[in-house]
């Protein structure tokens, strides 16, 4: 069984079904970029493996354990990160305060945070609420990685931002490949950007996984088919 | 910002120097007034802790508060008629040391914290505030229909318990007591509220969901600040009681329940020290209106109306010109 295995994953939001088979394998310290058009499940399939949304269907598995039995917060204990979509840091706490709030004990603390992003250091007593955009991201990726995840997941980290921004944020995801050992799932748009960090992809086409592979399989004509628009 | 610790340290010295005034003037009503003043803002902090901090709108304090106050009671009375408690299986006798019914005032409360959050914090909203009103109209009745202990009539002791080392019965050094205690638990509640555990809990307030993928239960959160809050209201109960040396079911009144909350309201609700700007201002108006009219609550009324449209951030906020975020 891998780090993170999913198998045949359904799920629905009430009536309406989401996921109709997600399977996902992802190997420690590997980097999986999880692509698909807008409304494939994406995020859907990030809800289930951090429990905010129970899978009716299909097996899943993170580090050996069964997820299915795990509330949200036992998840994240387990190991599991997430760097929510559309960042959500906690506006009225500044960003240490934002970073200690669910800090545990591990390689990451807050030094090694503004190592990772010194801007955070810089704006060390700033209300979140009061950051741009690509600063509350930092925050929010320093945030799931103050809680010494095993595996972290990134879901649209770049959306929104600038470029010059959208690079720093690559860089320190390719920094954490290269240094950290985590397991990655990266969820974005920008193949190109994907194709730097990524080992593996799956792709997404209405709630199910149409394809799997290696990142450098992921060709044009796979492109065109799955993600163009 | 930075005018709000210092409208904190202007506020707070208040006290004492108010005391020592009416020490020096011989007024000793004053400063029993600024004892009342003291413990009532203790259970506002007390309060505050839940409302403020957690985004818990609890309509059941006065049940900690009442605790805290028979916890008193009944100690005390046992003790003064030298009587036990109860014989079988263990023997366990009154008390009037203070700094003993103050621990069954917070351990009780505590317990009766943990057992109405542990029920009420599954339910949100409307429903939190009605379930939490009625465990404490639940107690309110219990204590009308508890003949030992004075049924409707309440208790009353006679004389004011003992603090080693102090007369209790002198009022500038009982107001020292409460001052002291008042100070000790606003420094804890200020600490608590920086710590990763106070963090996480105003972070559970905007977002309970994003605090959970962060591997945190909001669930637990909230009850340990239940829990600590009812135990400080507790403790304020406790205090009270033996200020009036006199404990009624009056203590465990829903009308208990929102003057508590007034004093957060007023004084501005997630502020450490808005429950004491509250729970002063509450004295001042009971006594300058108070001596007006019998009528004083209408205006008080108004002044909590005006606050809750103008001036969100309580005196507190008004007087240091910055709204904080909170909703």
């Amino acid at each position: 069984m891998s780090f993170l295995d999913l198998q045949g994953i359904t799920a629905s939001y009430g009536p309406s079904q989401a996921l109709f088979g997600v399977d996902i394998q992802l190997e420690r310290g590997e980097v999986c970029a999880l692509m698909g058009r807008n409304g494939m499940g994406k995020s859907s399939t990030i809800k289930v493996i951090c429990r905010m949304l129970k899978h009716n269907g299909g097996t899943l598995h993170f580090d050996g354990r069964d997820l299915a039995a795990l509330s949200s917060h036992r998840a994240a204990r387990a190991g599991l990160g997430l760097v929510p979509e559309g960042r959500r840091c906690f506006a009225p706490l500044t960003v240490h305060e934002n970073l200690i709030a669910a800090a545990r004990p591990g390689r990451w603390d807050f030094a090694a945070v503004c190592d990772l992003f010194p801007r955070l250091g810089e704006r060390r007593d700033q209300l979140a609420g009061s950051l741009s955009g690509g600063e509350q991201q930092m925050l929010a990726i320093g945030r799931a990685l103050m809680t010494n995840p095993t595996l972290l997941m990134l879901d649209e980290a770049t959306e929104g931002l600038a470029p010059v921004v959208r690079q720093e944020i690559w860089a320190a995801v390719a920094r954490l490949k290269r240094d950290s050992g985590l397991a990655l799932l990266v969820v974005d748009k920008s193949l190109a950007e994907l194709r730097h960090v990524a080992d593996r992809a799956v792709i997404l086409e209405r709630g199910r996984t149409v394809w799997s592979g290696k990142m450098a399989a992921v060709d044009n004509a796979i492109a065109d088919q799955y993600l163009g628009v | 910002m930075a005018r709000e610790p210092l409208i904190n340290i202007i506020l707070f010295a208040l006290f004492p120097v108010t005391a020592g005034v009416a020490m020096v003037l011989d007024e000793p009503f004053i400063i029993t007034l600024m004892t009342k003043a003291a413990i009532l803002a203790l259970a506002g902090v007390g309060l505050n802790i839940a409302l403020g901090l957690g985004g818990l709108v609890s309509f059941g304090h006065a049940a900690f508060f009442g605790i805290g106050g028979y916890a008193m009671g009944v100690l005390a009375s046992h003790a003064q008629s030298y009587t036990p408690i109860m014989e079988t299986p263990i023997l366990i006798e009154g008390t009037k040391s203070m700094l003993v019914i103050w621990g069954v005032a917070v351990v009780a409360a505590a317990l009766a914290a943990l057992l109405i959050g542990v029920l009420s914090l599954r339910t949100t909203g409307v429903y939190f505030i009605m379930i939490t009103l009625a465990f404490g109209q639940m107690l309110y009745y219990f204590a009308i229909s508890w003949p030992a202990y004075g049924g409707e009539d309440g208790l009353s002791i006679y004389i004011r318990n003992d603090f080693p080392g102090l007369n209790t019965l002198d009022p500038i050094q009982f107001f020292a007591i409460a001052f002291t205690v008042l100070a000790a638990v606003l420094f804890i509640a200020g600490r608590l509220a920086k710590a990763p555990f106070g963090l996480a809990l105003s972070a559970a307030r905007q977002n309970p969901e994003r605090v959970e993928t962060v591997g945190v239960a909001p669930f637990r959160l909230r009850l340990v600040a239940f829990i600590i809050s009812g135990a400080v209201t507790g403790l304020a109960g406790a205090l009270f009681a033996d200020l009036n040396r006199f404990v009624s079911p009056t203590m465990f009144s829903w009308q208990t329940s929102g003057e508590i909350m007034i004093f957060v309201i007023l004084g501005g609700v997630g502020r450490l020290f808005g429950p004491v700007a509250g729970a002063a201002l509450f004295i001042l108006l009971e006594h300058v209106l108070g001596g007006l009219s019998d009528f004083w609550h209408v205006y008080l009324g108004l002044l909590l109306l005006l606050v809750v449209l103008f001036a969100r951030g309580g005196l507190i906020g008004t007087l240091a010109g910055k709204e904080t975020a909170h909703d």
